[in-house]
């Protein structure tokens, strides 16, 4: 249906693009006022002069994540969370005026899949906006398709930074937002002095432990051991003995996937009490998600460094968690990124009023500076390069699955992609 | 690197080292003698192997959530029960795929190899499904958790020694079954020579449909057992598969002893090499030593000797 309006739309446009632009221009200023007293929504050739999927009441955006194969995992939280903030916005009246319709594509845990999907999204779809992609590789191989046909992505993961595309919104972490107070959290409250990096061999970790050797060195403390084993890696016991001949205070993780699973077990076999902080275990990848796979029971005593837990008390959490186990299931958790994957829709609707318009160039602009109270971890507001000001909180896993949210930043953190001195 | 330790630091580590290894060995023999069996006895390539491994696990979840639920007081014996029920399923489940389809290409191996990749891709999905796309955490009962403290620093993990005993057991199990039983002389002439086994009245199709439930049984059980050290999720088999395949090619694919050595050899010197340099460079040169071994002997560590 949304094709079909398509496709008369762009036979106007077509014919009379000068005349369409010439009036949406002259009349915009009048119309806005007009259209906002009487609660209509404004002229559809004044807010989309693009060629993109919005009709008189609809606007059509794209979600795009993998709901097949090995990171399935992972993405299904944040299509759960995307979905509910679509139906939410729905329900407050969509957007300029226009309820809004999703068209769901399954990247299938395959990169080159997110690649033609979007692609299929931009240019048969001619979707406003795509809320998707969960891993960096999947980022980077849609990247150049946003970029050429100028679409928007509105992306959840907490990731390594060194990126900042202008068809991007980076609604998790880059790099620094996660690392940099979590250490300096425990060398502060817990004074550790050495730290063991530990992770999965890809991008992420080693541009993480990166970052996070040079603020250890910076802070003069001692990095005793860092470690990388393959995805998927099962048997972590050689790595434990060595973690316990070098005695390092913190183990820094960041494993991912199925081997995290492995990696906690392993370590509660081996004798490694983590509620007895010898050593702590610091990590930047596991989730409450990833708890449910883990079993509270292995990780207990364990402290994550996040934006976001399932636990913060803020009334715009309550709400969230409250509507979440409502629309998903009462056994549902929540984690750090489908909290990110819920502020992209939100965040898309206030630049889109801002704008006046669903243009993709216009969204762009109007960008940097949007602010969501209604966040429910908190308050968060666009960085000009695209990434979001958050806070950073420390929480220690508990046997019931759920963080303690032991510390929180005072502040607002600033987004920094490409940190000067930490590359 | 050991400058700074004692002598007696450096023993116990080495020690749990040792045993790290051990654990890794049990390991590689759970994964792979189901696959041995299957492979080496009826020459079909069971990619879905890691699929009937994870229904093992899933059957335990499932059976750990009925004790939890209906008998809490006998919630600590509740992983006998799980792994027997993980057998029969998985290999009730192999017996129907083998009559369904496996059978039909008994003539085509390589073709094997593609059907049985579409029946993982098949589970897979049904699991994900059944189950959901994220992982399930199986509870264990509290004896299984934790280690034993042999000195100050010597500490062996329980579900370690317990997934050795395992291994152990079922090694014994089938090398009995293989060669001591009746059963276990057809398998071995229907190997041998499938129309003469025919000829003097074995029904060749029934062994190979035992044969076949028997190797998908007992990944069901290293599925069962590996929920103590491993994920439970719908594509979890696929972190197994490929050292499974790596232990039974580096074997020689028909015997069950090469099998066992070959484990040995690879989880030591994998674990061995993990200590002294990083994980992923440890899998490199792991595999480098395997294909360099290939090359020289490319009927794998044992084969049997038959007149061709």
């Amino acid at each position: 249906m949304a094709t079909m309006n398509h496709a008369s739309q762009s036979g106007l446009g077509g014919k009379l693009p000068g005349l369409v632009k010439t009036l949406a221009g002259a009349v915009a200023g009048a119309t806005m006022a007009f259209s906002a007293a009487l609660h209509a929504a404004p002229a559809t050739s004044e807010v989309n002069t693009t060629d993109l999927a919005v009709t008189d009441d609809t606007v059509t955006v794209g979600i795009l994540h993998s709901v097949t194969g090995t990171m399935a995992i992972s993405e299904t939280g944040s299509v759960q969370a995307e979905k509910l903030a679509i139906e939410q916005i729905n329900a407050q009246g969509g957007v300029l005026g226009r309820q809004i319709e999703y068209i769901q594509e399954d990247g299938a845990s395959d990169w080159p899949t997110f690649a033609e999907k979007s692609r299929k999204l931009l240019l048969n779809d001619k979707v406003a906006t795509v809320f998707g992609c969960w891993t960096s590789a999947s980022r980077k191989a849609v990247l150049p398709v946003f970029e050429q046909y100028n679409g928007m992505l509105y992306y959840p993961t907490f990731y390594e930074g060194l990126e900042q595309s202008p068809n991007v919104i980076y609604t998790g972490q880059e790099a620094t937002q996660q690392i940099l107070a979590g250490i300096d959290w425990v060398v502060e409250e817990k004074g550790a002095k050495s730290f063991y990096l530990l992770g999965s061999d890809y991008i992420w970790p080693r541009t993480s432990n990166k970052i996070a050797r040079k603020h250890i060195d910076k802070l003069g403390l001692k990095v005793s051991g860092e470690e990388y084993y393959p995805l998927g890696h099962t048997q972590f016991n050689s790595v434990i003995n060595k973690i316990k001949l070098k005695k390092p205070d913190v183990i820094f993780a960041s494993v991912v996937g199925g081997s995290n699973v492995a990696f906690y077990k392993q370590l509660k076999a081996a004798g490694i009490d983590m509620t007895d902080e010898k050593p702590l275990v610091l990590t930047i990848s596991v989730t409450e998600d990833e708890i449910l796979g883990i079993g509270g029971e292995n990780i207990d005593g364990a402290y994550a460094s996040m934006k976001y837990f399932q636990s913060l008390t803020n009334q715009n959490n309550q709400e969230f968690v409250k509507a979440f186990k409502e629309r998903w299931g009462d056994d549902i958790v929540i984690g750090d990124v489908t909290q990110a994957a819920y502020l992209g829709p939100w965040l898309w609707k206030a630049a889109v009023e801002k704008a006046g318009s669903f243009d993709v160039d216009k969204v762009r602009e109007a960008s940097p500076g949007i602010e969501l109270t209604t966040a429910p971890e908190g308050y968060v507001k666009i960085h000009p390069n695209h990434h979001l000001w958050s806070k950073t909180r420390i929480g220690r896993a508990k046997t019931d699955g759920q963080y303690e949210i032991v510390y929180e930043t005072d502040e607002l953190i600033e987004p920094d992609p490409f940190p000067e001195g930490y590359q | 690197m050991f400058a700074d330790y004692s002598t007696s630091e450096l023993m116990s580590i080495f020690a749990m080292q040792g045993f790290a290894g051990l654990i890794l060995f049990s390991v590689f023999v759970l994964m792979a003698l189901g696959l041995a069996i299957i492979f080496g006895q009826m020459g079909v390539i069971n990619m879905a192997h890691g699929e009937f491994m994870i229904l093992g696990a899933y059957i335990t979840y499932m059976t750990s959530n009925v004790f939890a639920d209906y008998m809490p007081a006998l919630f600590g014996s509740y992983f006998f029960v799980a792994m027997i029920l993980a057998f029969i399923a998985a290999g009730a489940l192999g017996m129907l795929v083998e009559w369904a389809m496996i059978r039909h290409l008994y003539h085509r191996p390589l073709d094997t190899l593609l059907a049985t990749w579409g029946l993982s891709l098949i589970l897979q999905q049904l699991y994900r499904t059944i189950f959901g796309a994220r992982e399930v955490g199986v509870s264990l009962p509290d004896w299984l958790m934790g280690s034993i403290q042999l000195t100050d620093i010597v500490e062996v993990p329980i579900n370690g020694i317990f997934v050795m005993t395992l291994a152990i057991g079922i090694s014994i199990a089938i090398a009995a079954l293989m060669y001591k039983s009746r059963w276990g002389i057809q398998v071995r002439s229907v190997v041998q020579n499938r129309p003469m086994a025919g000829a003097v009245g074995i029904n060749t199709a029934k062994v190979d449909r035992l044969t076949f439930g028997l190797g998908c049984g007992i990944a069901g059980v290293a599925g069962s057992a590996f929920t103590m050290i491993g994920s439970t999720g719908p594509t979890s088999g696929q972190l197994y598969i490929v050292d499974t395949f790596l232990v039974v090619v580096f074997g020689g694919a028909t015997s069950l002893l090469g099998t066992i050595a070959s484990a040995f050899t690879i989880s030591q010197a994998q674990s061995t090499m993990e200590f002294f340099l990083s994980g992923s460079m440890a899998k490199v040169l792991t595999l480098l030593f395997v294909v360099f071994i290939l090359m020289l002997r490319p009927q794998g560590l044992f084969s049997l000797k038959m007149r061709k």
